[in-house]
């Protein structure tokens, strides 16, 4: 059992949890995640670890709400536990001195994006943060990543905050404005780190991405973490979560994260069926009061 | 060898013992276990089981005891069969091996105790398969089983995997007398025992009641710590205490074939149709959240031809596999599966495809399975392993219709623990070099055993190498000696 000692909402429907897991605390590097499980009956999910505390013994995560775990994580509240917290998995973000590093973050993977940003920045790089989000309600971790950051760009697709288009835009302009980069990190949707991707391409700047297939054990068991690199199938969990984004083969990521969509759908629709009961149950008590 | 000259307290004369049939364990009826996740075998009969161990000669030297892994006295724990007094044979084996209602489910007798059986040289080898696993059930059904009591000594030891040779180190070690404390990586304690042999098999109640037992000794588990990453060997011993440490990793990640298609919804590796299934009981869905591709009525097969295979392509059946298929590029002969679940599977109807390997995998261009393209081989001249090594066929070329296709065709290391300790010294393989004799690594204080030493094995080998382990990690920790 691992006690969440608080829980906060960023954004709607993308919460954050600071958790007692001493162990992992002391542990976790940037880049790296962990497995939670809710209770008995539950899934197996790999969340990314945003932050920290080694002396008070804690890590923090920030969770968006999708499918079943993640909205049921979502309704848990300080105080409250989590049956299972394994980590930190997966090997930890190469953090060297490159020069000039853009650190791209698009919705809730900028938590994933922040740590590695930060631990650049104390490498000596000159960090450039792009964080983008479908809308102003759902920009996060601003003021933590302009910290870290020797500037910081932000993009709402609907252009409700800052400026309206894509993390891809903002990165065209540093490119064509003759920014020297040398190393792009982008973590985020797959189409974003996909965009990313092919754009640096073409500019030849190495990038690395990271990786969220469906996973199980986390620890290079199962082997469903699967993801192919260069032609060949390597495994998220143990050989990265973080890979060469021009190496990635990013249709076969986005076909595999299909594989269970309905079952994925059913378990959504039964939960939801069962809150709406349970509301109703919990109206009609209250009439009768 | 003959019979012993000590007054046995068998009645029969070793003729009148050959003539009594080897006694067959009660089972399942197959057209009604393909369906359900029910134990197979359900175990013989007070009756059923003193009447086979009165079929055993007694030799002088016994051979079954020597050809096994962990040295279980096989003719003193039968003759206490015969004598009526079950406690005793189960303490007898206790002796030698923590674990007996496992291995009397799990393990290949075939390969060990029964292989040399001198009654297998006229008629059937005797049933210590059934015997050992008799006794324990009813030790438990009894719930009577002695608590060793023993002075401590002081010392720690981390045992890092609760699999078999895990749970042997620490059965062992803790009846020492030294403290004992098991690290697993998954939320649930056994291993492959949980993840990987499947419940017709080996029931999980087997697992939690050996468990429970470990407990009652003194045994201390830790779950979700994956040691390499949560912490380290060094961590272990220098922060946290330990004066030795057992790496039981086991088997690492799943080979696949490196042939097209690989990638396909619809395509698994055997840990993880195993896992999803066993540990994650996806079988229970939507009762459990875990999800399964639908199974019913889809043409399911398996590539391999070990237990692994046998267990994946048998929990296929149980979801509703319409067509269940064993594909397995040697012959049966050659297959490395227990000979009781080759039967049982065949009992079962799942069809073997011999001499078969899948050269691709077809998809519908929505990248999803839709067949295997196989190829007919046939056996050639010897290879590295002493097996015949399998040719193709030119133009047996045919494609089998596929919606699910399970690969278990081995593991390699899983580099976790050798990465993130220094000096530990490792084969080309990735495998821990460890000492046959004494399971020592190249690290003072560090000992392995079980699959991360030896490759995929099986339960009773892991075992033998945790028992290894455990006295030299005695014999370490009372001397002081590397």
């Amino acid at each position: 059992m691992f006690k969440i000692i608080n829980a906060r909402f960023l954004a709607p429907g993308i919460k954050r949890f600071v958790i007692e897991a001493p162990r992992i605390a002391r542990k976790q590097k940037p880049g790296q995640f962990v497995i939670l499980r809710i209770y008995e009956e539950g899934e197996r999910i790999p969340v990314t670890i945003e932050n920290s505390d080694p002396d008070r013994g804690t890590i923090s995560i920030v969770v968006q709400s999708a499918g079943k775990t993640t909205t049921l994580l979502n309704s848990l509240e300080t105080g409250g536990t989590i049956l299972d917290v394994v980590g930190p998995l997966g090997k930890p973000s190469e953090i060297a001195q490159y020069g000039t590093v853009v650190v791209v973050g698009g919705g809730v993977g900028t938590a994933m994006a922040y740590p590695t940003a930060a631990a650049l920045k104390r490498a000596g790089n000159r960090v450039l943060s792009i964080v983008g989000a479908r809308n102003k309600e759902l920009v996060i971790l601003e003021s933590e990543m302009r910290e870290v950051s020797d500037a910081l760009m932000i993009t709402t697709d609907d252009g409700s905050y800052a400026d309206k288009g894509f993390v891809t835009d903002k990165l065209r302009q540093l490119i064509e404005n003759g920014t020297r980069i040398d190393l792009v990190v982008a973590v985020g949707p797959i189409v974003m780190m996909k965009a990313v991707s092919e754009l640096t391409r073409k500019e030849n700047i190495h990038t690395v991405v990271s990786l969220n297939p469906i996973m199980i054990d986390g620890t290079g068991m199962c082997g469903g973490c699967r993801v192919m690199i260069d032609g060949k199938s390597e495994f998220a969990c143990v050989d990265g979560p973080e890979f060469d984004g021009h190496k990635v083969n990013f249709e076969v990521l986005v076909q595999r994260n299909a594989m269970y969509r309905p079952a994925e759908q059913r378990s959504m629709e039964d939960f939801k069926r069962k809150q709406e009961q349970e509301e109703h149950a919990c109206l009609a008590q209250g009439e009768q009061r | 060898m003959s019979p012993t000259t000590k007054k046995s307290l068998n009645v029969l004369s070793p003729k009148e013992r050959i003539k009594v049939p080897r006694q067959l364990m009660p089972e399942q009826p197959a057209e009604e276990r393909a369906h359900n996740f029910e134990e197979v075998n359900l175990g013989y009969s007070t009756e059923l089981a003193q009447q086979e161990a009165r079929r055993c000669l007694e030799c002088a030297k016994p051979v079954c005891t020597d050809n096994c892994p962990v040295g279980v006295k096989v003719k003193e724990f039968v003759e206490l069969i015969v004598a009526g007094d079950f406690l005793a044979a189960a303490a007898k084996i206790r002796e030698d091996n923590v674990l007996p209602a496992i291995t009397g489910r799990v393990c290949p007798q075939e390969d060990h105790c029964e292989g040399n059986c001198l009654l297998s040289k006229k008629v059937k080898p005797l049933g210590i398969g059934y015997l050992e696993r008799f006794v324990a059930d009813y030790e438990k059904k009894m719930g009577t089983h002695v608590v060793p009591n023993v002075p401590p000594t002081g010392k720690k030891i981390a045992v890092v995997g609760s699999g078999p040779s895990g749970l042997t180190v620490a059965g062992d070690l803790i009846q020492k007398g030294h403290k004992v404390r098991v690290f697993e990586a998954l939320h649930e304690l056994g291993g492959v025992l949980v993840y990987g042999i499947p419940e017709f098999r080996l029931p999980k109640k087997i697992i939690r009641e050996q468990l429970d037992y470990m407990r009652e000794m003194g045994v201390e588990f830790e779950t979700d710590v994956v040691v390499g990453r949560t912490v380290t060997i060094d961590e272990l011993m220098e922060e946290e205490g330990y004066d030795a440490v057992y790496i039981g990793t086991g088997a690492g990640l799943p080979q696949f074939m490196n042939i097209p298609g690989e990638h396909l919804n619809g395509v698994y590796s055997a840990n993880e149709f195993l896992t999803r299934i066993n540990l994650m009981k996806a079988y229970k869905f939507p009762v459990y959240d875990e999800p399964m591709l639908d199974l019913k009525g889809k043409n399911v097969a398996v590539i391999g031809g070990g237990n692994t295979a046998l267990d994946a392509i048998r929990s296929a059946l149980r979801l509703g596999a319409g067509n269940a298929y064993v594909i397995y590029r040697r012959s049966e002969a050659e297959m490395p599966a227990r000979a009781e679940e080759v039967h049982h599977a065949r009992q079962e109807g799942i069809n073997f495809q011999m001499l078969t390997a899948p050269t691709e995998f077809l998809s519908d261009g929505k990248g999803w399975l839709t067949a295997a393209r196989c190829v007919r081989m046939e056996l050639g001249e010897p290879d590295a392993s002493g097996r015949r090594r399998p040719v193709p066929k030119e133009g047996s070329e045919f494609d089998l219709p596929l919606s699910v296709a399970i690969i278990a065709i081995g593991t390699t290391a899983n580099p976790i623990v050798q990465s993130t300790t220094p000096g530990l010294g490792t084969n080309k393989r990735g495998y821990i070099q460890a000492s046959e004799e004494t399971q020592r690594t190249t690290r003072k204080g560090v000992f392995a055993g079980g699959d991360i030493v030896t490759g995929g094995a099986t339960v009773i080998l892991a075992m033998g190498a945790g028992r290894r382990a455990a006295k030299s990690i005695h014999d370490y920790l009372t001397t002081g000696e590397w």
